[in-house]
């Protein structure tokens, strides 16, 4: 093969990512030639563009393969992954789009920026080589900072921007300083060398000290404890449609980036050694599910409620993840594809506390929501106890892959600390429940605006009641994908 | 006369890096200043990167710094314009300042 069909190969494979990044481009340009009335049909166009997007990812290669020069990699691990962010992004921006309107921020730029941050975590979860990875993460962290303060009139959306850009910026400049040292000192940016390179020395000093700076910038992307400080804050104060999109899709691309970085070079199989990474995820799992269950109890705000909620959900991916197997990862895809319908399902009834003054965000508003709302409150109600993983909801069954995996790979303590902070999380699930049941009613909602937040609200809520009927082809689907990191 | 080696460099790095932090964590008085560490911070993995290409005689190294330089550029173009748009509802950019949501 010349260089010139190696090219062409190359792009190829990529067509998701070169849909996206010229498709940004082209709605950028519509939006500044129609101005902002077009923003409705920008969002649209944005949709359809995920959702070519996504096909364009089905449509790739069933083994793995490597473009341009080994930076880039397509595999059915990236490809599951992929799907579920762009699933992700096309329900957040749905939800969107009449928020943006009553609030009165309705630009073009919002859906743009969406679309370029999904480019940037398409990037982040096909990434082979420690410069793609870095390109990945800050195009996905640029546009979402903006996001964030998207709605520039508001102190409280342009002091989360404030806050996320420092913190995020912070731990790019970790990251980043991880990368230098593993290229330090092995010579390599390239994943696929890096495994070759690394297998047989196991690490020396200066490695480890790199993949701790490398893992401590991830950890804040996924907001694992003690790197979590920006969650709460930004979660609260960015408009309630990004907080969605921040809470399910940059999770999931980080988690996938993590799960590569981890597994594919600094795992040796062969040997099945413990490999020198796993304390530090243990740590992290373990302070994460536990800070999860205990900071969200004093909560009011029900978006701050989410971020502690996010945190713990986080600590089990983690979990799943500490097993470093190939049961671990296919634990932590069902996860995140549940906890990806969770997250969307409880932001869809978010969206829909709306008072004639405005929405509101008090957990307090929720109070008789069974008797004015009564399929809300059910629906509500079904998400919680998926959340809090109560049998026969998808959410215990997220728990068990994990778990089970842990104990295959004998992390007990972490294991049984686990099932304590999902005990102590329940507490606050089923307390939204209880005043949704058994308080006073407060004055009904506007009914929501618009189908489609109420079908997605169904759709999820259905989801994670017959997750029994979904469950075999879902297992069966993630085991194949999680051999492919094998 | 002393030879300067890769040593010496990795702990001008190292000593910049930590500056850095230090500036987003002490600095109790402008965000300004926070968006200075932040540059700083990266041109300390970009003294880094260029002298661990030097050593190994890889020229990946270099590649990388360039690609960091241009995202530092964009960094610190959006992190103007958010602090902009937070001075304009704020009225100042005091670090204490930043203090709406807690808990």
């Amino acid at each position: 093969m010349n260089s010139s069909e190696m090219i062409s190969a190359s792009f190829t494979l990529v067509l998701p990512e070169v849909f996206l990044s010229v498709g940004a481009m082209a709605l950028l340009m519509l939006g500044v030639f129609r101005g902002d009335r077009a923003t409705r049909l920008v969002s649209w166009l944005a949709v359809f563009l995920l959702f070519v997007a996504g096909v364009a990812v089905l449509q790739g290669p069933e083994l793995r393969t490597l473009a341009f020069g080994g930076s880039f990699v397509v595999d059915p691990f990236g490809q599951f992954v992929k799907i579920l962010m762009l699933i992700g992004v096309a329900l957040c921006l749905i939800m969107s789009m009449n928020f943006i309107r009553e609030e009165k921020f309705e630009r073009f730029e919002f859906p743009v920026l969406i679309v370029l941050a999904s480019l940037g975590m398409s990037m982040m979860i096909s990434a082979n080589d420690l410069i793609s990875l870095y390109m990945g993460v800050e195009l996905q962290s640029l546009s979402l900072y903006v996001l964030a303060a998207f709605n520039r009139d508001s102190l409280r959306s342009s002091e989360a921007g404030m806050k996320y850009f420092v913190l995020g910026a912070l731990s790019s400049g970790l990251l980043l300083y991880g990368c230098s040292l593993i290229y330090g000192f092995t010579g390599t940016t390239n994943f696929d060398v890096l495994r070759e390179t690394l297998i047989p020395g196991g690490l020396s000093i200066g490695l480890i000290f790199g993949l701790v700076f490398l893992l401590a910038g991830l950890a804040f992307k996924v907001s694992a404890v003690p790197f979590h400080m920006w969650t709460p804050d930004v979660y609260e104060g960015a408009p309630t449609p990004i907080t969605a999109l921040f809470s399910a899709a940059p999770k999931i691309a980080a988690m996938a980036l993590l799960v590569r970085v981890l597994i594919w070079p600094f795992t040796d199989v062969a040997l099945s050694a413990v490999p020198e990474w796993r304390q530090i995820i243990v740590a992290l799992a373990m302070l994460s599910m536990v800070l999860g269950a205990f900071a969200a109890i004093g909560q009011s705000n029900i978006k701050r409620l989410m971020a502690y909620s996010s945190i713990g959900h986080m600590g089990f991916v983690l979990l799943g993840l500490a097993a470093g197997t190939q049961e671990g990862v296919r634990g932590v895809l069902v996860y995140l594809t549940i906890y990806l319908v969770m997250t969307v399902g409880v932001f869809a009834c978010i969206l829909s506390m709306r008072r004639r003054e405005g929405m509101v965000e008090d957990i307090e508003e929720l109070a008789g929501l069974s008797r004015n709302h009564p399929l809300m409150a059910f629906a509500l109600m079904v998400l919680m106890f998926s959340l809090a993983g109560i049998p026969p909801l998808a959410g215990f069954f997220a728990k068990f892959y994990v778990l089970v995996a842990a104990v295959h790979e004998g992390l007990y303590t972490l294991a049984i600390v686990g099932v304590l902070a999902s005990v102590v999380s329940a507490y606050y699930y089923l307390r939204i429940v209880k005043i949704m049941y058994f308080d006073e009613p407060a004055e009904p909602f506007l009914s929501p605006i618009g189908g489609e937040i109420r079908l997605i609200l169904g759709a999820s809520s259905l989801f994670l009641l017959f997750y029994v009927v979904f469950a075999f082809p879902l297992l069966g689907v993630t085991d194949l994908v999680a051999r492919s990191l094998f | 006369m002393m030879e300067i080696g890769l040593g010496h460099y990795l702990t001008v790095a190292a000593i910049l890096f930590t500056l850095g932090i230090l500036g987003i964590f002490l600095n109790r008085k402008n965000v300004i200043i926070i968006l200075m560490s932040i540059e700083l911070m990266l041109l300390a993995v970009n003294i880094n990167l260029v002298s661990f290409s030097v050593y190994l005689g890889d020229l990946v190294g270099q590649a990388f710094a360039l690609f960091v330089l241009t995202v530092a550029a964009a960094e610190a173009a959006v992190g103007l314009a958010i602090l902009v748009v937070y001075f304009r509802n704020r009225g100042n950019i005091g670090v204490e300042d930043i203090n709406l949501m807690k808990g």
